[in-house]
């Protein structure tokens, strides 16, 4: 994977050669991927593959064996996740974490804490957050008794209280039915609009594809390709990533076949 | 500043309770029972703090208890200083031993059993410590010498020395309210929920948790330097025994872990009901123990928010069921 190929001042996020190790398991082996200031950028791959573990790594919640992270400018590869999240860089759970034993505006008010230190300004952010969200007419519920749907936006609005200049979401729309996918969309589009860059871990492609401008593919954990998501998803090395070894070439035999 | 100040109403309502107790009780064994249960209630809120709403279950606050007890001891006999000192260095070297023992616990990351089995461990050594040190009286304990006085913090009659406690009560509970609603208290709950969410969400777990232990550390030493000036005598085993530990968590259980009040109306509702059975069964050895122990188990089978949850929602059945349905923006 060639470094940067965009100037450092116009990146956000910066992977560069990170390598983490379990005993003898490689999980993200060699990676490198930038993030462009204003873009929403996706991380796809197979099961496994490791994203959710580079995620980890670039939120600070795990240091890698090797490599470094730039994240606005500065080297930020050994700080711990509460100073990344100071400095603006939030993150969503796979498995979402809500406060179970809190209620919605006592969850976001949490996030909103990091960067007010007076209860009635916290609240006043946590409310706007989860009204952008479209929780707000739950804020009094108990986060425990929210259907997933409202977990996965409850996920979002604690994040969004911090204020980012780059959000990790990790498969914010897994486990949403598609209706629920559509409500959801404009939501993440909306917050590029208003400057929060992103970074992407999806398998809906249908919110890839509508989503990013750029995408990369992670197997095994190296990045195996990158481009706009029309031209990954054409990549016979991503095909086979995803279906295995062959598979692109038996499908383009068999529309061959077909035609 | 009017809504700023109703979160303390039943701080203050509870506070005018109490401080009319001294006043109108004349029994000395009221005012005795008041004034032992109010002084484990106040150590049930330094417990409170770090187990009801930090999650930190602590089966050694003795340590602290202790430590504020003997500390006030030593200043006043082996140094010859005055009470009311005593009662500040109790406080604050409780607050040192807190900050001492959560650096060591925390910072290893210790959490759930292993933290209580570590603060078990400290308050066992410090016992044993206590027990055969010679600045600490060894075996023998120590006895303040009396001197009543309000200088020395020892009062002839209960009723004055009651009222100390119930400010000292009043101002810890103002205390705690004060903390769940600040920021600091909202990342301490945050953490015990979940730990890495409130990472993620940029709480430094390590400082907020050395705070709060800090704080519970102070709070529980100033009752074990009311103990002292109370009986004016501690041994190892009294100011480090299991006794207190295990009293402070009980109280905090029943009454309502993470709330304000639940320490002092679970202290009252324990010691309440271990008096009545004592006096009702007769000298039975260890009967409101073995209440104690069928408390808990009910507590905890039945009084998930404890007993501060069960009036809570008994007085707002309304609002619970309003929250019950599933809020799903399909």
């Amino acid at each position: 994977m060639p470094a940067a190929d965009i100037a450092p001042a116009a990146t956000m996020l910066y992977v560069e050669n990170v390598t983490m190790r379990f005993g003898g398991l490689t999980a993200v082996d060699d990676a490198s991927l930038n993030v462009p200031k204003g873009s929403i950028t996706g991380l796809i791959g197979p099961n496994g593959a490791g994203k959710t573990t580079l995620f980890s790594i670039v939120s600070g919640f795990l240091k890698p064996t090797g490599g470094r992270v730039s994240f606005d400018g500065a080297d930020v590869t050994h700080l711990p996740a509460h100073e990344l999240a100071e400095k603006g860089l939030g993150r969503t759970f796979q498995i979402v974490k809500p406060f179970a034993g809190l209620t919605v505006a006592e969850n976001v008010a949490v996030g909103a804490f990091l960067r007010h230190r007076h209860r009635a300004d916290a609240e006043t952010v946590a409310e706007r957050v989860a009204t952008r969200v479209g929780l707000g007419d739950r804020l009094d519920a108990p986060a425990a008794r929210l259907t997933v749907a409202g977990r996965k936006r409850l996920e979002l609005a604690k994040v969004l209280a911090t204020e980012p200049k780059l959000l990790l979401l990790d498969e914010v729309l897994a486990g949403l039915n598609p209706s629920e996918v559509r409500d959801i969309l404009p939501v993440i589009r909306g917050l590029r609009d208003d400057g929060i860059t992103i970074l992407m871990i999806e398998h809906v492609m249908q919110a890839v594809v509508s989503l990013c401008d750029r995408v990369f593919v992670l197997a095994q954990g190296a990045v195996i390709a990158s481009g706009t998501p029309r031209e990954v998803v054409a990549d016979p090395r991503v095909v086979e990533a995803y279906l295995g070894k062959g598979a692109a070439a038996r499908l383009a035999r068999a529309e061959a076949a077909d035609a | 500043m009017r809504s700023s100040l109703r979160p303390y109403l039943p701080v203050l309502a509870l506070g005018v309770l109490l401080a009319l107790a001294p006043l109108l009780l004349t029994s000395n064994v009221a005012l005795n029972f008041l004034a032992v249960t109010l002084i484990v209630s106040l150590a049930a809120q330094g417990w409170n703090l770090l187990g009801g709403f930090g999650g930190q279950f602590s089966f050694g606050h003795a340590a602290f208890f202790g430590v504020g007890a003997y500390s006030s001891a030593i200043w006043q006999m082996r140094f010859g200083l005055d009470a009311w000192t005593g009662l500040l260095v109790g406080t604050a070297m409780g607050a040192v031993t807190g900050l001492v023992i959560g650096f060591l616990a925390f910072r290893a990351g210790l959490r759930g059993s292993y933290f209580a089995l570590v603060t078990l461990a400290f308050a066992e050594v410090f016992r044993v410590l206590a027990n055969s040190s010679e600045v600490t009286g060894g075996a023998a304990g120590m006895l303040l010498p009396l001197k009543i006085g309000a200088g020395n913090l020892q009062f002839s009659d209960r009723a004055t020395f009651l009222g100390l406690v119930v400010a000292l009560t009043v101002l810890v509970l103002g205390l705690v309210q004060w903390i769940r609603g600040s920021r600091f208290g909202a990342q301490l709950v945050a953490l015990r929920e979940n730990e890495e969410a409130a990472r993620a969400l940029g709480v430094d777990v390590l400082a907020v948790k050395l705070k709060a232990i800090g704080l519970s550390g102070a709070i529980t030493a100033t009752a074990g330097v009311l103990y002292l000036q109370y009986f004016l005598f501690i041994d190892a085993n009294i100011a480090f025994g299991t006794w207190i530990s295990v009293e402070v968590l009980l109280a905090a259980i029943v009454g309502g872990l993470g709330t304000v009040l639940g320490p002092v109306v679970g202290a009252l509702a324990l010691h309440g009901l271990g008096e009545l059975v004592k006096a009702a069964v007769g000298q039975l050895p260890g009967i409101d123990l073995a209440v104690y122990g069928a408390i808990l188990v009910v507590a905890v089978a039945f009084l998930p928010g404890g007993l501060v949850g069960l009036a809570r929602r008994r007085a707002a059945p309304r609002q619970v069921r309003k929250a019950e349905p599933e809020g799903g923006r399909a």
